[in-house]
């Protein structure tokens, strides 16, 4: 394909509770077949979806938790967390996983794909797309 | 211009398929194309034609199938999201070994890649959902 577009993700909701982040999650790995230009954004109750940790045993959910720590094996590196939001849920950038991609234009140097950004710049990311998918 | 539409949200419990269908009714009769109407998460659920909603109602199935009928709408139901709320066509039925099908006319089954696809060969993609 050509032309390639800017995708954006945009996860807003907690990872359990409604099926919303995990059918996303789906979405952005079959999305990565297509070699388009993609990114991720976490915002509102959004950001709790990578916090580590995650345990749903008792609740009798799948835990999809570690399938973000293996986007970067997708080519999707850049999650964009947003500022406020953490700090709006009293979380911090320690709450969150450490993922990590391998830069292949940098001897695959192991590289964060978390960013976390300002609301303001995050507004910025968002009209900067092509196709803004929202869950 | 060409518009992508995804549907996120069920028929009857949110607006959001009403709003979509009344978007691409206007869109089309304005002279845009709509390359797709994508339906995922609960907004596979319009796609049932065994929904018997009471008769002063709207008839949200009805109505997709009617519009798609006219203008020839490419209306697709998530693979993924269909097979855990229960949405088959006859194929899956067979395939699954279930004993029933019930896509209603106009709409069709596939993956999440008609999604992208949609994405990439549109001029805008709008959703509507919650």
């Amino acid at each position: 394909m050509s032309d390639v577009k800017k995708f954006l993700y945009v996860n807003r909701k907690a990872p359990y509770g409604t099926i919303y982040a995990q059918e996303a999650l789906e979405v952005v790995l079959i999305g990565a077949a297509f070699d388009q230009d993609v990114a991720m954004a976490f915002l509102d109750d959004g950001v709790f979806q990578l916090t580590k940790g995650q345990d749903t045993k008792e609740a009798g959910l799948k835990n999809f938790s570690p399938t973000f720590r293996a986007l970067g094996d997708y080519e999707v590196t850049k999650l964009y967390v947003e500022q406020e939001s953490l700090d709006e849920r009293g979380l911090t950038l320690d709450d969150l996983q450490d993922i990590q991609y391998e830069d292949e234009d940098d001897d695959y140097e192991e590289k964060p794909s978390i960013i976390v950004v300002s609301r303001a710049a995050m507004a910025d990311v968002m009209a900067d797309q092509d196709v803004v998918l929202s869950f | 211009m060409k518009f992508g539409i995804v549907v996120s949200e069920g028929p009857y419990t949110h607006q959001a398929s009403d709003s979509a269908y009344n978007f691409v009714k206007a869109a089309l009769a304005t002279g845009h194309e709509v390359s797709r109407v994508f339906f995922y998460h609960d907004g596979v659920n319009v796609g049932t034609r065994l929904s018997i909603p009471p008769q002063d109602d709207r008839q949200i199935q009805e109505q997709w199938t009617a519009l798609a009928k006219e203008h020839e709408l490419d209306l697709v139901i998530c693979i993924a999201a269909a097979q855990r709320r229960g949405l088959l066509d006859q194929n899956e039925a067979d395939r699954q070994g279930k004993d029933a099908n019930n896509i209603a006319e106009g709409f069709r089954i596939s993956g999440l890649g008609q999604l992208i696809e949609m994405g990439i060969q549109a001029d805008r993609t709008i959703t509507f959902g919650d």
